[in-house]
């Protein structure tokens, strides 16, 4: 068993949702993160990232204002899930809420384990 | 109430009471001393009480006798005294001045430090529970067997053993440390909550026996919330849980002793008082900021108490087991949130959820697929229901699932 790291990425974070729509979106977040911890494959329900109070800080200490703008695309979260293959963890990866808004996206990655090979 | 049906009753609460108490003043090396000391006390009322009467006070007439016995065998035993109360720190003085407090305040110190002290991390969870059963409790050997369905020499055995343990350990009866004491609330907290469940759920035909050790994992709760430094809020949750489940044991059984199902039970037996202090309970846990499984499964034992099959409380249901599941697998919340899922989504789409489980040595999984099946492919619900009852390891169980499989 495998641990798969599951990155969302959005395409335009600054688009606000209304308190209703964050709402549903919250409820079919936790179906699906409850589907997969009833599987219990759920290793960490990782974090949301804000995009508030976000910078990037770039070669030579410059700082700008959030990744928006220059970067297509934003991280907002992520979650970590077991998997016996990264078919398996691909399929997690489908069920996820964030891929109902065209253009978002969910990055698949394996978590490399600290045995030096990578 | 005569003598013959009270010094049961006595038994079962002031054993526990004075061994602990007198455990406290001579260490836990010393328990079987204490125990023996407490049982002594016992056989006195039952030598005396049938002819000179039933005394007035019968509690402060067992304390004195157990004061007095205590000071006797401190008195007859040279090894006692002259090795084991120099050692006892507050015996400095001499057994003569040795304080034997039967105090309500130190029974309750005496009982819930012990409790911290049988539920040491260095023993095994069936074995705090039994030890918990025999010394806070006041169980019979014999009791406790048949609640695990095992035979006596078993439990003899292990509860020498963690006695043994506990003895090398040199568990103090005392309240853990600050830094300690939240970690081992915890594994206080895991004994009661299994101690709880093995009445609730346990496969033993005594019914009343298992009442009881619900309700001894009640009374230790209460007097966790009733002391300042336990009565935080998953504290609070987990009595919480206990009272709303509690509520619905006249519910459960039938006039022939066989388990009542949720769903066709008569909620007009449910115990409205313990729902009552069930919320009461659960409001006093919504403080602060952590919430705990406890939270969650007192949150999903509150819409349990509402019989009637609506969409909102479904879906709370639903939310809850995704957080719970979220802090903690287990197989039964991972069934039952499959349950609320076909409640809020249908049947056909919880299937699809269901199947990804792969419980496959669990009967309670194929129930589950059986009854999401049963209305759309007979011939797959009849398959779940008969691997179900090949699995099953009761025979109530089996008479349940053949029921369903007969009504498809």
């Amino acid at each position: 068993m495998e641990e798969f790291i599951l990155i969302f990425r959005h395409e335009d974070g600054k688009k606000l949702a209304s308190p209703e729509q964050i709402q549903v979106w919250m409820k079919q977040t936790m179906d699906w993160m409850g589907g997969i911890a009833a599987q219990n494959k759920l290793v960490s329900q990782g974090n949301g990232l804000s995009f508030e109070d976000s910078r990037v800080v770039r070669h030579n200490n410059i700082v700008t204002n959030g990744p928006f703008g220059d970067i297509k695309e934003t991280i907002g979260g992520y979650i970590i899930v077991k998997a016996d293959s990264v078919e398996e963890a691909v399929e997690f990866a489908k069920g996820s809420p964030v891929l109902q808004g065209e253009g978002n996206t969910v990055e698949v990655r394996k978590i490399a384990k600290a045995d030096g090979i990578h | 109430m005569n003598h013959g049906a009270l010094i049961p009753h006595l038994f079962r609460t002031e054993f526990s009471k004075i061994t602990a108490v007198l455990t406290k003043v001579f260490g836990f090396e010393h328990i079987a001393v204490a125990e023996d000391i407490a049982g002594d006390t016992f056989i006195a009322a039952l030598k005396t009480w049938p002819y000179k009467g039933v005394p007035k006070n019968p509690q402060a007439w067992l304390y004195n006798v157990a004061k007095n016995k205590a000071k006797n065998y401190m008195k007859r035993n040279h090894i006692f005294s002259e090795k084991v109360l120099p050692e006892v720190s507050n015996a400095t003085a001499g057994f003569e001045e040795m304080k034997i407090d039967l105090s309500d305040q130190n029974i309750k110190d005496s009982l819930l430090q012990m409790l911290f002290a049988v539920c040491h991390p260095s023993i095994a969870a069936e074995a705090q529970i039994g030890l918990s059963l025999r010394i806070l409790c006041g169980f019979g050997i014999e009791e406790i067997a048949n609640a695990f369905l095992v035979n006596k020499e078993t439990i003899s055995k292990r509860l020498f053993r963690a006695k043994e343990k506990l003895r090398l350990e040199n568990v103090q009866i005392e309240y853990p440390g600050e830094p300690e004491i939240g970690k081992r609330l915890e594994t206080v907290l895991t004994t009661l909550y299994l101690l709880f469940n093995e009445g609730y759920y346990s496969e033993s035909h005594d019914s009343v026996l298992r009442e009881d050790l619900c309700l001894e994992a009640m009374r230790l709760m209460y007097l966790l919330v009733e002391n300042e430094s336990t009565d935080l809020p998953h504290v609070n949750a987990l009595l919480s849980l206990m009272c709303f489940h509690a509520s619905r044991f006249a519910a459960r059984k039938n006039n022939n002793g066989e388990i009542v199902l949720y769903h066709d039970q008569d909620e007009t037996l449910w115990n409205n008082e313990l729902i009552a202090k069930g919320a009461y309970y659960l409001h006093r846990a919504s403080t602060g900021n952590t919430v705990s499984k406890y939270h969650m499964e007192a949150g999903i034992a509150w819409w349990q108490t509402r019989k009637a099959d609506t969409k909102e409380k479904w879906e709370n249901i639903l939310q809850l087991y995704n957080r719970l599941l979220q802090m903690e697998y287990s197989p039964v919340a991972a069934l039952n949130r499959t349950f609320a899922f076909s409640k809020v989504y249908g049947k056909q789409e919880a299937i699809a959820e269901a199947e990804k489980l792969q419980l496959t040595n669990n009967h309670f999984y194929y129930t589950l697929l059986g009854e999401l099946y049963k209305d759309t492919d007979k011939g797959k619900a009849k398959i779940n229901f008969q691997k179900a009852c090949a699995l099953a390891r009761t025979e109530t169980d089996r008479q349940t699932i053949e029921k369903k499989m007969n009504d498809l």
